[in-house]
């Protein structure tokens, strides 16, 4: 070998004490990635993307905006009208939260459906399921901000369901709020989480990729890679990949902060907040509306009351992805080759969809009586259906290797399905 | 195991892989341009924005300041002295050598009229407030301002003459309207 | 998988169809006017902000207030500098405390916001019969199809209909949520005098101070849809060179 030049000296006697560059070299580069990703696989490096593009945004209005119940909306304004690129800092801001969860929400149905939350990465699903809870954290303080109509009723609404817990719900509601009302405390407290949540989830991510690297991507396949032949390294092929995925994702963004900033907001919160008067129709951001409908649907159940129900069922319904990975019975990971399972998941996405749509709406009507049923489903999905379908189910037979569909324009060979035991139903 | 994505990786090597290279190139530039046009408007709104532009004039009204008077006011977040020289002080001010100075400037080029002076009231040093517009406060040595922190001494055209303070007080850009007021800025 | 584009397609979809906007009571969705600033392209057209200035100077501004904007704002609706000085020194505003602790008043300046017609809430609602003249200044933005809206609003005023018996003070309009509202038809006919020689029917003014309240709503928006013309078309270069560069890099994978 030549004498090595400055810059590989340099970076070797770094890598001596601070072993960074191999630690790059190994986890971004020579990674050893399955070969068949499809383009969903694309949604995990863009929620992490988005994540840096929303703390780096956030950092900077937080330099403009002034929390304080007499001073924030007017503050907001300045940033969209003074402010140097103000407007389009803060309508990045505002958009990205709807595009990191239009993002993370792909990114959960794709492990839904290939089956990824299934061993050995039961503690990277709940890793996820840990994120998506800060995400939603986060997101709800960070709309309390701009303190318009929405925001300030939005707050209202979300810390009363605290009030349900029997015996303490009032103290902890009162706690939450410093005061007797959401006011100029809660703001203060909810801008200073604000700032702070997104650190944590950049620390639960860590994890959440430390988990993924220990034993690679899941595939479409959903069978463990067995050699070199079924893996590529993550450099240059995803990286590659994923930068074009960015591309369009940016192109899709770009859409709404140019020409329709306020497509996912509601023109409520461009009226000042007024702790008088609350708007005729009270909606959370879309991302939350599955949620919302799961609480507003379930009524008294014996002696528990309605309020309560609702607040339990609603914190459930994301509970119950902690535990997913018990109570899918089946061994094969895969929709592909799962043929109830796969009609399972096409209905359980619809019913989410539903619950969203009910959610939007007022709980009046049939809208009631659809809720109702949407989140019995939902809930039906989980805790019947899963566990029952993976021990009835008779799997499609899976292939034994991911290069063998690959490489020959994805058709599945049949063979026993006996054939390898992991796979087994 | 590298080694073997390499050579399937990089089989085709012929002119496939210079059209390939030409696209990376061309992508990175374009990527790096992107980038750098992201990154400009975070740059940008850490400047003064449009309201902070806007309030940077202010205008006083001259007629109350007696001769050998001066007043304090805010320009920017920062103090501007406004001095109605007495004739004692124009003469002083004029008959200095300016050659002498360690920042030279003659007298008539920091006033628009004798008996204002208007300047900065942030010590050229490191930023203090020299003392020396109240009755009373000490005016150090050449009757202008002197300034506590390091001992800077001004004379009565705000001009450095002791003290480590490397210029003379600056000079805001301002204009006399009718009706005796003056506008900064 | 197209299955899934089709269903995040229908879900975006939904969420938006099922924002209430005109769903509750029997308010009639405003028709749908065609506005210069509609489209990918679109503008404010200078001719028509300046008159709807003048229509909210004239007649708006007697009891809303204008929160967001400062005179010096004006100079983006083709105003010069001299002309924005002399509209805001038609105003006095509050200022002080003065050397003797007394607050004074003083022609308005560039830089200073918009004069408000009355103090504070009460004692806007004191002069208006209880009801609050909100701020304009964000007003196409905070109503659903908001320049429709309002272009809808200051011309819907009808006569009751026979079965609805008008409380003292209120109005008939068509558009307002609930039918009842407080503000007497503000606009009459050549109730203001344009300087362009624009005739200013009813409409015309609606029209025009329409427009003006779309530019303090969104005074950005030019600039915006200028930016993201050109980002769009620079992110499509940019994303169909790296799709090339990835089918490339994939070339012997597949």
């Amino acid at each position: 070998m030549a004498s090595p030049g400055v810059v590989q000296r340099v970076s070797d006697w770094i890598d001596h004490r601070l072993p960074i560059i191999t630690f790059m070299q190994h986890e971004l580069h020579e990674y050893p990635t399955p070969k068949n990703l499809n383009y969903w696989w694309n949604f995990g490096s863009l929620a992490g993307i988005i994540l840096v593009i929303m703390i780096v945004t956030g950092i900077v209005l937080a330099m403009h905006y002034t929390p304080h119940t007499n001073y924030a909306f007017d503050s907001v304004e300045r940033i969209m009208r003074d402010v140097n690129y103000g407007w389009l800092i803060r309508y990045v801001h505002m958009n990205g939260a709807s595009m990191f969860f239009i993002v993370v929400y792909i990114h959960i149905f794709r492990g839904l459906y290939y089956g990824s939350y299934k061993s050995p990465r039961e503690l990277l699903w709940m890793l996820g399921v840990v994120i998506l809870l800060l995400m939603m954290a986060t997101a709800f303080m960070g709309y309390v901000l701009p303190w318009g109509q929405m925001s300030f009723w939005g707050a209202t609404v979300i810390t009363s369901l605290f009030s349900a817990i029997p015996l303490v719900g009032d103290q902890i509601t009162t706690w939450l709020w410093g005061g007797f009302s959401v006011d100029n405390p809660t703001l203060n407290r909810f801008f200073s989480l604000h700032y702070l949540m997104p650190f944590v989830i950049v620390g639960v991510v860590v994890l959440h990729v430390v988990a993924l690297h220990t034993h690679g991507s899941n595939n479409p396949v959903g069978i463990d890679t067995k050699g070199p032949q079924d893996s590529i390294p993550f450099h240059p092929y995803y990286t590659v990949k994923d930068f074009f995925g960015l591309g369009v994702f940016l192109i899709f963004s770009a859409g709404f902060v140019f020409f329709a900033p306020n497509f996912f907001g509601e023109p409520d919160n461009y009226i000042p907040a007024n702790p008088l008067q609350t708007p005729p129709h009270i909606v959370p951001e879309w991302y939350f509306l599955p949620f919302y409908a799961i609480l507003r649907a379930v009524p008294d159940i014996w002696f528990i009351d309605a309020k309560l129900a609702g607040v339990v069922a609603m914190f459930g319904s994301i509970a119950i992805l902690f535990i997913l990975p018990w109570l899918d019975t089946s061994k094969v990971r895969s929709a592909r080759y799962r043929p109830i399972y796969k009609q399972l998941f096409w209905i359980f996405l619809a019913d989410c969809i539903v619950l969203g749509w009910v959610g939007a709406n007022p709980p009046e009507g049939y809208f009631v009586v659809i809720g109702r049923i949407a989140t019995a489903y939902y809930f039906l999905h989980f805790l019947v259906l899963l566990p029952l379908v993976g021990k009835l189910e008779r799997p499609r037979p899976v292939p034994t290797s991911i290069s063998e569909p690959v490489l020959k324009g994805g058709g599945v060979r049949a063979q026993p399905a006996a054939a390898k035991p992991m796979e087994k139903a | 195991m590298a080694s073997t994505h390499e050579q399937t990786a990089a089989s085709p090597h012929d002119e496939g892989e210079t059209r390939r290279d030409f696209l990376m190139l061309a992508a990175g530039a374009f990527g790096a341009f992107a980038a750098g046009a992201a990154v400009w408007p975070l740059v940008s709104q850490m400047n003064p924005a449009a309201d902070t532009l806007a309030a940077s004039t202010t205008e006083v009204d001259l007629s109350p300041i007696q001769e050998g008077q001066s007043i304090t006011i805010a320009w920017r977040g920062k103090p501007v002295f406004i001095r109605h020289r007495t004739k004692a002080e124009i003469e002083q001010a004029q008959a200095v050598n300016v050659k002498d100075l360690p920042d030279p400037q003659t007298d008539a080029a920091r006033v628009k009229r004798a008996q204002w002076l208007i300047v900065v009231g942030v010590c050229t040093h490191l930023g203090c407030v020299p003392q020396g517009q109240k009755a009373g406060e000490v005016r150090g040595q050449f009757g202008g301002w002197f300034c506590p922190c390091h001992g800077s001494a001004y004379d009565t055209s705000g001009r450095i003459r002791l003290g480590p303070a490397p210029k003379n007080l600056e000079v805001p850009a301002y204009e006399f309207l009718e009706n005796s007021i003056l506008r900064i800025g | 998988m197209r299955r899934v584009l089709a269903a995040i397609v229908a879900a975006i979809g939904l969420a938006s169809a099922a924002a209430p906007a005109w769903a509750a009571g029997e308010t009639p969705k405003p028709p749908a006017q065609r506005w210069s600033f509609d489209g990918l392209f679109g503008t404010f057209d200078r001719g028509s902000l300046q008159r709807g200035f003048q229509v909210y100077k004239e007649v708006c501004a007697a009891c809303h207030a204008l929160n967001q904007i400062y005179y010096r704002h004006l100079t983006q609706i083709g105003f010069t500098e001299d002309q924005v000085k002399q509209i805001a020194a038609e105003y006095e505003v509050t200022d002080g405390p003065n050397d003797q602790g007394e607050m004074f008043t003083r022609p308005a300046r560039p830089s200073d916001r918009a004069r408000r017609p009355f103090a504070n809430e009460p004692a806007a609602r004191a002069a208006n019969n209880g009801a609050y003249p909100v701020d304009l200044s964000l007003v196409v933005k905070a109503r659903f199809n908001g320049p429709d809206y309002l272009y809808a609003l200051m011309t819907g005023y009808t006569d009751p209909p026979a079965n609805v018996t008008l409380p003292d003070g209120m109005n008939y309009n068509t558009y307002f949520p609930g039918q009842q509202i407080a503000m007497a038809p503000p606009l009459q006919p050549d109730g203001v005098t344009y300087a362009d020689g624009t005739r200013a029917t009813v409409g015309q003014m609606a029209r025009d101070v329409t427009m003006f309240l779309s530019w303090t709503s969104e005074p950005e928006m030019e600039t915006r849809k200028r930016m993201g013309v050109k980002v769009i078309l620079f992110l499509l270069v940019l994303t169909g060179m790296l799709y090339a560069v990835k089918r490339k890099v994939w070339a012997a994978v597949h």
